[in-house]
């Protein structure tokens, strides 16, 4: 997963200032450097969509933020995105995918088909990258999409890209 | 119904003025809906985040501008049911710990934008001791003017994060709508905040 290295890389080339985050197996790398950075504010919340007004209020107060999430926290968020959308925030999320290759849990199925058309229904523009030589040029698109740009967007890392979950079985 | 809120002696609006105008400096996020109405009436300005939506999101908007701007006090001013839809958020805020910011929950134990029903405040839930579990040591509950004058410091200029309950009157009152522009809202916040460039 040295590809989060290289989102790491484009979140200081952009200037990131926070990070939101709820745990994640594919993203444990990115939050590790994130966390190990003390320019980087790291904040690790109890449900994605908090991630979404924490987001508009750090560019209220001037700053860039971004959200790391699972594709089963997508179906969190989809009110809160009216927030982005009403006011136009600026907003981009990285979303590691699950329900694609190698799903071991029928659970994550609903989401992980959905996560696409759930983000364009609440207004946001998706890219998705399968090839990790290709993740940190996405990363830095859409975080230009975003800031410089000033749209909602999300990069969605397909399930190719992160280990493939078991649990023994 | 029990309706002891109706007797609760602290009225919403009172409390929005007296908090707004302590200091010219603060920053407010203020929660779906009651509180807009009470903050646009104590003093409608560009200090001021009105939410007219995206409800449960007031206390982490907050948090966000507190990260922001650690030198400026950030005070989210939301209801009980709002509140309670963000809930996890008290203990996002608890890990953070920003000394700057303030969260006053104004508890008048209704949902009042669609009809007063109750919220859970109404019968067993304790915001404050909410706030105290999720890990915000500062948490309390205000029930009349002597309490709202003596804790108005802590508010404004104690050391965060900070929670306060504060009992309000459930009571009709006129609405004083702020803009619902949302981009307006941002821009004006913005602009206020860090110059015309920012817009």
């Amino acid at each position: 997963m040295e590809w989060g290295d290289d989102i790491y890389t484009a979140f200081k080339d952009a200037g990131i200032d926070q990070v939101a985050y709820v745990p994640d197996a594919g993203h444990k790398r990115l939050i590790n450097a994130c966390i190990a950075d003390n320019d980087i504010k790291a904040v690790s919340l109890t449900t994605e969509e908090e991630g979404i007004a924490l987001s508009a209020g750090a560019w209220l107060g001037g700053q860039k933020c971004v959200i790391l999430m699972q594709s089963s926290g997508v179906g969190n968020c989809i009110n809160m995105l009216s927030l982005i959308e009403t006011c136009r925030f600026p907003f981009v999320a990285f979303v590691t995918m699950r329900g694609q290759w190698h799903e071991f849990n029928p659970w994550q199925m609903p989401m992980g088909t959905t996560t696409k058309l759930a983000l364009e229904t609440a207004g946001c523009l998706v890219d998705e990258v399968e090839d990790p030589a290709d993740v940190g040029a996405k990363a830095a698109a859409a975080l230009h999409k975003a800031f410089v740009g000033q749209q909602s967007t999300a990069l969605l890392l397909n399930q190719r890209l992160v280990p493939v979950k078991t649990f023994g079985k | 119904m029990s309706n002891r809120a109706e007797s609760f002696p602290l009225h919403r609006r009172d409390v929005a003025k007296t908090i707004l105008d302590a200091s010219d400096e603060t920053l407010f996020v203020t929660g779906l809906g009651s509180t807009n109405w009470d903050f646009t009436a104590a003093g409608d300005c560009a200090r001021i985040f009105p939410l007219w939506g995206a409800m449960g999101g007031a206390i982490t908007m907050g948090l966000g501008i507190a990260l922001a701007q650690p030198q400026k006090r950030v005070i989210v001013a939301t209801g009980d049911g709002e509140a309670l839809m963000g809930i996890g958020s008290l203990a996002t805020v608890a890990v953070q710990a920003p000394q700057n910011l303030t969260i006053c929950v104004f508890d008048n134990e209704h949902y009042g934008e669609t009809g007063m029903q109750e919220t859970h405040t109404a019968s067993v839930t304790d915001l404050s001791l909410t706030a105290q579990g999720m890990g915000i040591k500062d948490a309390a509950t205000i029930t009349d003017d002597a309490e709202l004058s003596a804790g108005l410091d802590a508010i404004i200029n104690g050391n965060g994060p900070i929670f306060r309950v504060i009992k309000v009157r459930a009571e009709p009152l006129d609405f004083i709508l702020p803009s619902k522009d949302g981009v307006h809202l941002k821009n004006r916040f913005r602009a206020n905040l860090l110059g015309d460039n920012a817009v």
